[in-house]
């Protein structure tokens, strides 16, 4: 998902934080290392003493050739090279228990933020959920996640442990001989200072590159879907050439990344090599007149290039932590988010499904219009009611409204006499069971799709709800009930995955049934056999219908038209058909085509 | 290392433990594209397409590999000269006989780091150019080869793996050409240059400290082996997460009215599980390997430290010398623990490669003409030969269609789904061949037309009415992208768009945000007329066009199409028979044959299947 790092930018509400409060965010995540108290202070034991290691490991060479080789006996050979056998299994274990023993630690923090950030997710309303993009969250759990693990695990540990090596480093080479270490001093000062100031315009690169991966993916994804339609214009040239320029601005700038990267990795060996001959002379030099010894130059040299690394790094690590703050804020950001709607604590032991609209008003955040205003509806247990009006008049928010997917903003909803507000949300929502037009199938078997892992539902409860909904051809798939569906499985037409929806919402035995227009992709013979069907449902239930159609109008008791956000008129089918003329305009398709003149 | 065989044997346990429950069921076709084994050796076809990428590269890749010789010649001679600087370059001092000796090793070694710095910038930017150059080449390649593949092929490859293949793929590979070509080509050289002159500077020391290379080359095996296995897990673990995860939060709205919350938080863990460990144990993996690498050489370091001191005490060696193995063994060593970071890199990019060699092998199903004709004015009249269509060998979908359509005549097509209505709609548009039978435009087979000429001739018209990100005005001139505003403009009047687009905030510069999300559909189906209106062409294929709208804006879209058809040829297919009423002509279509042909008045009085659809639609109205 290259788009994700340019659709997080855009994210709202992604606020520039102050740089002083950036590390917060960040700290509030150490709660979930807790559990890892023991493992931590093992892990930092491990680095630090693997750390001693390896420095000490030069100076055993340095004991060797100015000790037996440099005075001609060796007795103490053996003992020194066992010593430095030993060093370098020690450190090559301890190395070892670092890594084995972050693995859980660093892990167990990434997996467990990942199961909080998805459970908060998941209380979010649907208000929340229409302002993010679903790739941006997942940007959330997967790449900024990694980010924050790969700081936790490896960043932290390598910034202090660098820190530490290059301080040690330095003080031991002073000691050792201090011009050569002051030498050493001044050549790790500009590899530090090229390296910050490389990784901050590396960094800029990159994310121009990144951007643009982004409008590329853009083209690809218009290109792939609209397939159709750029065939059937034969405009295949013309989206080419579109695809080509943004694909040649990548490798413009991805070409600026390339030298600038050839310039500093040139820049970090070239450094060290000039310095390693300058130590050579100034030491050499320096033996030529006794002041040092030939173990100790050996030393220096090998001492030296064990700094080049830690001094090199030091920009990436720095960056890296600067990532893993952003990661946390934009992780803290969803996690801050209140859910707006929360349930209440009643429940209703019999539920009859009252429904009623009291004047009920409904403002998105930040809208100047309302998009429902002063509704008052009342739908009596069993009864139907169908919703009717215009594209854009408020019916499918209406419908949103009953199981809380939105809360009003004025007025109240209540069933059975009980504002919903006060109702837990699991009460609510298995009182009121919603097909909605759109219908939302997960990558599952069917059998999950329908009863979505209640295992109470008992076959013939699947079978029936199949039936009613004209849905029977589930059992003629490769696999039957258990074949997969949804966007990694089988495809199915658009009036299948609606009668699926449909037979989900039929499962439940709902006291209060929803159809946001849930028939609009079927045929008219399969249409008509679902609706007759469903009446059967909708006997039992209260039942509130979206209709675009004069036939869906007809599986209810009463027509409610919205205009405007509200209910203007409220009546039966055949009141409205001849009374108002707007409602005639909406049902009946036939306002241009002549009636006598077809029939005869 | 017979502790870490058992902890890899309850890693796989574990993984087996976490397999994905009974509620994924079972899935018709294998999705993932991972192929069963990751190698160092790509696959044929991989080789050939990245051997034809390369090829114009020649002459870059022979300078590369003086370039790279000279570099690594250059880093190699550094610890040589430092061993001639304190073997040659301290004695004469000490005998008080100058610094000459020493001087000039200094000066060798600035040569050779500068003449290393100057190489390897070379190196890296040469390599960095032909990369690139590399991926732009295949970007274009890939890109453009799926646009000439047929529709039957997008149909089965699918959008999202089409959208896969262009971008996390490509991605792929240029993440391995930027992280880890140039370290895993330094790594090799330098390993095989550090054997050669560590044998060179000392025969019997050398040998002691090559000793541990087949131990090495082992564990580097084993530790291919299994990170494949790992790498392969952890991809399927991950993209188990992500699946769930984004079905989750696009299908929340289902999620909450149906309250799927618990039983959702159980899968996901579960699968959040797996993906932990997965990736435990990949990193387990390297927990053994590097510090592995690294015992192997400190050890290595020590043996030599020992041995080197023994032999420099009866002085066999010199202290030179022994400088020289420490600093050349680092070098050694050091490289090998990189490559194990970018061994999964490697492995992604060698797994892209293999997917998007596998696109290019498709040959697109509608193959061009080699002698197109041309069709200078074509007027639309369209004859089925006995078309035959198949999807499947021996289940046809349309046995022997024989059919005349006459230029300028409007022909409805009905029928139940499945009856073969679209099928037809596909074989006119080209986008199928038959495989049996022919079409013809205008009397020419239609297999004898270019691209080009045939897509001016005829413009298919779907449900699905695409639109681009970009402004309205883009949108329109997606029919004829050479078309001045006023042509635009004059188009939208044309089919009655210009009213809305007028009244959108920037009217015709109007960005329709993503795939026209901020149009209602019947506004969008609007602008896709007037962009056939704009493309003119003589034959129109109305495929379900408004079936998705609701009752004003369709009739909105009907009145907008009478214009639109007018003195043109035109199949609509609708199950809606409100769509049909402007038919001249209509055509009842049943299990791949014409079952009844007629006008629409005539039809409706016989006894017929048409007339039956005709009242149970008007009973829908009542």
């Amino acid at each position: 998902m290259p788009s994700d790092g340019k659709d997080a930018d855009h994210a709202p509400g992604s606020l520039e934080t102050p740089r002083s409060g950036r590390a917060r965010s960040l700290r509030r995540l150490t709660p979930y290392l807790r559990p890892y108290i023991l493992r931590l202070v093992l892990i930092w034991l491990a680095t630090m003493t693997g750390l001693a290691t390896s420095v000490a490991i030069p100076l055993v060479g340095k004991e060797i050739i100015d000790g037996p080789v440099g005075q001609g006996h060796g007795d103490a050979l053996l003992p020194l090279g066992l010593l430095a056998l030993a060093l370098g299994a020690v450190e090559a274990f301890l190395t070892f228990v670092r890594r084995w023993t972050q693995t859980k630690a660093v892990l167990g923090l990434e997996t467990a933020i990942r199961d909080d950030l998805y459970r908060h997710l998941q209380r979010l309303p649907m208000s929340f959920h229409g302002d993010w993009q679903s790739g941006q969250l997942l940007s959330r759990a997967t790449t900024d996640l990694s980010t924050i693990r790969r700081f936790s695990g490896f960043g932290l540990l390598f910034l202090v442990m660098n820190l530490v090596q290059l301080v040690a480093v330095t003080v031991l080479l002073l000691r050792m001989y201090w011009p050569l270490g002051l030498l050493i001093v001044a050549a790790a000062v500009p590899i530090f200072a090229v390296s910050l100031r490389f990784e901050k315009r590396y960094r800029r690169v990159s994310r121009q590159v990144q951007d643009m991966q982004g409008d590329i993916a853009t083209y690809v994804e218009e290109a792939a879907l609209g397939i159709r339609t750029v065939k059937a214009f034969g405009r295949r040239p013309h989206v080419f050439a579109e695809f080509d320029t943004a694909a040649r601005d990548i490798h413009r700038v991805s070409m600026d990344k390339v030298r600038l990267a050839s310039r500093f990795f040139t820049f970090l060996e070239v450094i060290p090599n000039v310095t390693l001959a300058m130590v050579l002379l100034l030491g050499a030099l320096a033996v030529g007149a006794g002041t040092l010894t030939l173990g100790t130059l050996v030393a220096f040299i090998t001492l030296m290039l064990q700094l080049v690394w830690p001094i090199a790094s030091l920009g990436y690590i720095l960056a890296m932590a600067q990532e893993a703050m952003t990661s946390a804020d934009r992780v803290m950001e969803v996690l801050d988010t209140e859910p707006d709607i929360v349930g209440g604590t009643e429940v209703i032991d019999r539920p009859r499904g009252h429904l009623r609209f009291e004047g009920v008003g409904f403002r998105f955040p930040g809208a100047d219009r309302p998009v429902l205003r002063d509704v008052w509806l009342d739908v009596r247990p069993g009864e139907t009611v169908a919703i009717v009006g215009a594209t854009g008049s408020g019916k499918t928010t209406l419908t949103a409204l009953v199981p809380r997917l939105l809360d009003v903003t004025s007025g109240r909803v209540t069933i059975d006499g009980r504002d919903i507000r006060d109702l837990s949300l699991p009460a609510l929502r298995s009182m009121v069971a919603t097909a909605f037009e759109e219908p939302t199938l997960f990558s599952m078997s069917v059998r999950e799709n329908l009863t979505l892992g209640r295992d109470t539902v008992t076959e013939e409860e699947l079978r029936e709800a199949l039936e009613t909904v004209q849905a029977t051809f589930a059992y003629d798939l490769p696999w039957g009930l258990d074949t997969r569906i949804g966007e990694q499985g089988m495809s199915l037409s658009g009036g299948q995955r609606q009668r699926l929806a449909l037979a989900r919402a039929v499962l439940v035995k709902p006291r209060i049934l929803v159809l946001d227009d849930t028939l609009s992709a079927l045929d008219v013979e399969t249409e008509a056999l679902v609706e007759q069907a469903l009446r059967g449902v909708l006997a039992d239930a209260t039942g509130l219908v979206v209709a675009h159609r004069a036939s869906t109008v007809l599986l209810a008791d009463k027509v409610a038209l919205l205009r405007d956000g509200t209910i203007t008129h409220l009546g039966l089918h055949q009141e409205l058909l001849s009374q108002v003329p707007e409602y005639r305009e909406l049902l009946a398709q036939d306002a241009d085509f002549d009636h006598e003149e077809a029939l005869r | 290392m017979s502790g870490t065989a058992t902890e890899a044997k309850d890693g796989a346990r574990a993984g087996a433990a976490t397999e994905p429950g009974r509620w994924r069921g079972v899935a018709a076709e294998k999705q993932d594209e991972l192929p069963d084994k990751v190698s160092l050796l790509l696959r044929a076809r991989s080789r050939r397409l990245l051997g034809d990428l390369l090829r114009p590269h020649r002459r870059a890749i022979t300078l590369l590999i003086a370039v790279i010789v000279v570099s690594n010649a250059a880093a190699l001679a550094i610890p040589y000269l430092v061993k001639v600087g304190i073997d040659s370059g301290i004695p004469p001092m000490l005998r008080h006989e100058g610094t000459g000796t020493l001087l000039a090793t200094v000066a060798a070694i600035l040569v050779a780091a500068l003449t290393q710095a100057f190489t390897r910038q070379a190196f890296l930017q040469i390599s960095g150019r032909i990369g690139q150059d590399v991926l732009l080449e295949l970007r274009r390649r890939v890109f453009d080869h799926f646009q000439r593949l047929s529709l039957a092929f997008h149909e089965r490859y699918t959008s999202g793996r089409v959208i896969a293949r262009l971008t996390s793929d490509i991605d792929a590979i240029a993440e391995m050409l930027q992280s880890g070509f140039d370290s895993i080509v330094t790594a090799v050289l330098t390993m095989f240059g550090t054997a050669v002159l560590l044998l060179v500077l000392d025969l019997p020391l050398g040998a002691v400290a090559l000793v541990p290379l087949p131990i090495l080359l082992l564990f580097t095996r084993w530790f291919r082996r299994e990170s494949s296995v790992v790498y392969r897990r952890t991809r399927e673990a991950v993209a188990l997460v992500i699946v769930h995860f984004v079905e989750s939060m696009t299908g929340i709205r289902a999620v909450q009215a149906f309250r799927r919350e618990p039983r959702n938080q159980e899968i996901f863990q579960e699968l959040n599980t797996g993906y932990r460990d997965a990736s435990a144990r990949g990193m387990h993996l390297v927990a053994v390997f590097m510090p592995g690498i690294k015992l192997i050489g400190n050890l290595t370091v020590a043996v030599v430290l020992l041995y080197g001191g023994l032999l420099a005490l009866h002085h066999a060696v010199t202290v030179g010398v022994l400088a020289a193995f420490l600093l050349y063994l680092r070098q050694f060593y050091e490289p090998m623990q990189e490559i194990s970071q970018f061994y999964n890199t490697l492995q992604s990019a060698g797994a892209a490669l293999s997917n998007l060699s596998g696109v290019l092998e498709e040959r697109p199903e509608v193959a061009e003409p080699d002698h197109p004709v041309p069709l200078p004015r074509p007027r639309g009249a369209v004859r089925f030969e006995g078309a035959e269509f198949s999807y499947i060998d021996g289940v046809p979908i349309l046995p022997r269609l024989h059919l005349e359509i006459p230029s300028g005549q409007i022909v409805a097509l009905v029928g139940a789904t499945g009856a073969g209505k679209t099928t037809v709609a596909k074989l006119i548009a080209r986008f199928y061949d038959p495989t049996a039978g022919r079409v013809l435009l205008d009397g020419v087979d239609l297999r004898d037309l270019d691209e080009a000429t045939l897509r001016r001739a005829v413009v298919t018209v779907t449900q699905e009415n695409f639109l681009f990100t970009g402004t309205v005005a883009d949108n329109i001139r997606f029919g004829r992208p050479d078309a001045t505003p006023a042509e635009i403009e004059e188009a939208a009047r044309a089919i009655g768009a210009h009213d809305f687009v007028a009244g959108l905030p920037d009217g015709y510069q109007t960005e329709v945000g993503k795939r026209g999300g901020r149009m209602s559909a019947g506004q969008r189906q609007l602008v896709a007329f007037a962009r056939v209106f704009l493309a003119d062409p003589a034959l129109v294929i109305l495929d379900e066009a408004t079936s998705s709208l609701d009752v004003p804006s369709e009739r909105l879209v009907q009145r907008a199409l009478r214009t639109v058809l007018t003195g043109r040829t035109a199949l609509i297919i609708a199950h809606r028979l409100s769509t049909v009423e402007i038919a001249e002509r209509v055509l009842v279509m049943d299990a791949g044959r014409v079952v009844e042909d007629g006008p629409p008045d005539r039809l409706i009085t016989e006894a017929g299947h048409y007339a039956g659809l005709h009242r149970a639609w008007l009973d829908s109205l009542s």
